[in-house]
């Protein structure tokens, strides 16, 4: 009878250590994911910061590109506007900008002038470099996403995940429509 | 694991002179293991100032060279490194590079100004990747490791040798016991064979780690770039530069990008070279299909054409398939590169305390740190600038 009890009791005990085990896992996955999310948070905001900037080196060269540089302006209110919304939402709205500024960089190009300028090409490097950080950051948190929620839909630690109230993350794709555009050549 | 190999040619080299010696294997093997912990914690302690010491290198900020930085920077991002390796530029037109910090969150990635110079960004971040990689691998432990233990091992025949040659042999050996004679004799020949061949027997495992390395650190270059042709083409301009670094020695000779010993137009694709060959690192590069360790394991079976596996299976699983990028839109190479020469050469200017004064005509005049008169006379247009 005593037996049965100290079984009963050592496969509880066994029970919550795995529980806790499965548990500390889950939270040291879910801190990454956010650890990485933040890594993203401080490049985007910092392509935020470079933007009015560039907007106003490049203004006094390129009189006849109004459009272009109106489209990067709208495009990083509309980026700082959902900038505490979720991954999918501002994956959106930042691919918009990319899109926009890697147009932008592109007419630069028909701008001698322009890129002779000191000030325009150490603001390119910072640009080029930002874009770059925000691409291998994303990557390496859609990686830590990819662990964190085959954590939460694999058993056991998926029982563990539902009781405890652990939510899969959420990646972070930008789907860009076109990369870069050609610049527009007219004869008219 | 090739290391093991090498810790038990230690063991057995220590143990067969203790043998030969004093009479008692554990003996021999204690005092290899005595003298391989000194050798250690010399190197552990001391190894990444040695090295920047010696090869005369300069500690540079962000603001002394941005890009140089934001490329470490976004090396540091894709591999996931915990903390920003600083940064080191050596003055010296031969290319290479090297990295060293056994501890990845107090490493270190040294360029050479020539590679600044030549190297565009995509190269350039190709390089970086290496040698990030390196770190991130925890290479330069290993090969520190590896580098003591040939060491003690090259150390320990020298001496035994010597010894055997100038009086051990006439020291009277246990020949009391009388039966054991021919044991006697195996063990005085294999201790003999030994000495002799495992300084060799080491220093081919040592290479064959090193370059097993090598091809890692590219594989990880292209994983982390996601662009292998940038560091294929950084090779390829490095292989077609005659300068050699001043300031390498044999034992620095495994952390570098390429070997800083390399003759031109040499195959060396033997046994007795820390590095693989240029030409097929290249190859491998080129030739992959995308840019995760699957991609380059493929890659180097069909260029190399064995069946060796180079990266254990558990790291090509888990890193996927990754697609590769575009190259890094940029001015045209010939701009570019007197640009790159002027960044370089003001960098170096400065780093070496030179002040700089720009006169009104446009002339820049660099005065030494100590420069003490004041006005100085413009070469160029004859206006007389005062020195701050």
């Amino acid at each position: 009878m005593i037996i049965a009890v100290w079984i009963i009791v050592g496969i509880i005990v066994i029970l919550i250590l795995v529980f806790v085990g499965i548990y500390n896992g889950l939270v040291r996955l879910r801190n990454q994911v956010k650890n990485a999310w933040a890594q993203i948070d401080v490049q985007l905001k910092r392509r935020h910061d470079l933007i009015p900037n560039l907007v106003e080196t490049v203004k006094g060269y390129m009189k006849h590109e109004r459009g272009t540089m109106e489209a990067v302006t709208k495009a990083r209110t509309l980026a700082q506007q959902v900038a505490s919304a979720g991954p999918g939402e501002r994956a959106k709205a930042e691919g918009e900008l990319s899109s926009a500024l890697s147009r932008l960089l592109a007419v630069a190009e028909r701008y001698p002038d322009l890129k002779a300028s000191q000030n325009f090409l150490a603001l390119q490097e910072e640009l080029t470099s930002t874009e770059n950080k925000i691409s291998f950051s994303r990557q390496f948190y859609n990686d830590s996403v990819m662990k964190y929620n085959n954590q939460t839909q694999m058993f056991p630690s998926s029982a563990v995940a539902s009781m405890a109230g652990f939510k899969p993350g959420e990646f972070f794709e930008v789907t860009v429509a076109a990369e870069r555009e050609a610049p527009k050549v007219s004869f008219t | 694991m090739l290391v093991i190999w090498m810790g038990v040619l230690l063991l057995l080299l220590g143990y067969l002179l203790g043998l030969y010696f004093f009479d008692s294997g554990t003996g021999g093997l204690i005092f290899a293991l005595i003298l391989w912990v000194i050798m250690s914690l010399v190197a552990y302690f001391q190894g990444d100032s040695i090295l920047l010491a010696v090869s005369g290198a300069r500690k540079i900020d962000r603001d002394d060279h941005p890009r140089l930085y934001n490329i470490v920077e976004e090396m540091k991002i894709a591999s996931g490194l915990e903390a920003m390796p600083s940064i080191y530029v050596v003055d010296d037109p031969a290319l290479n590079a090297f990295a060293t910090g056994r501890d990845p969150k107090k490493a270190s990635v040294t360029i050479t100004s020539g590679l600044l110079q030549k190297l565009n960004r995509d190269e350039l971040q190709g390089v970086i990747g290496h040698e990030v990689s390196h770190i991130k691998n925890r290479d330069v432990l290993l090969m520190a490791i590896c580098s003591v233990l040939l060491g003690t091992i090259v150390i320990l025949a020298w001496y035994a040798s010597r010894v055997m040659l100038f009086g051990g042999m006439g020291r009277t050996r246990r020949s009391s016991s009388g039966g054991g004679g021919s044991g006697q004799i195996i063990i005085i020949l294999v201790a003999i064979a030994l000495m002799i061949l495992a300084p060799i027997m080491a220093q081919l495992i040592y290479f064959a780690i090193s370059r097993r390395r090598e091809y890692l650190a590219d594989a990880s270059s292209a994983l982390y770039t996601r662009y292998p042709e940038g560091l294929a083409s950084a090779l390829e301009k490095i292989a077609a530069s005659p300068e050699q670094l001043k300031t390498a020695n044999k034992a620095t000779a495994p952390m570098y990008t390429v070997n800083p010993f390399r003759k031109q137009g040499m195959a060396a694709s033997d046994l007795t070279s820390t590095h693989p060959p240029i030409s097929e690192r290249v190859r491998i590069l080129r030739s992959m299909a995308g840019a995760s360790f699957a991609d380059y394991a493929v890659a180097y079976r069909e260029v190399r054409d064995t069946s060796k596996v180079l990266i254990p299976a558990a790291a090509v699983t888990a890193a996927g398939t990754v697609a590769l990028r575009a190259p890094q839109p940029g001015v045209p190479e010939k701009l570019e590169e007197v640009q790159r020469a002027r960044e370089t050469s003001n960098l170096m200017w400065n780093l070496n305390d030179y002040k700089t004064i720009t006169c009104k005509c446009g002339t820049k005049l660099r005065l030494p740190p100590h420069f003490k008169l004041s006005p100085v006379r413009c070469p160029h247009c004859g206006r007389m600038n005062p020195v701050l």
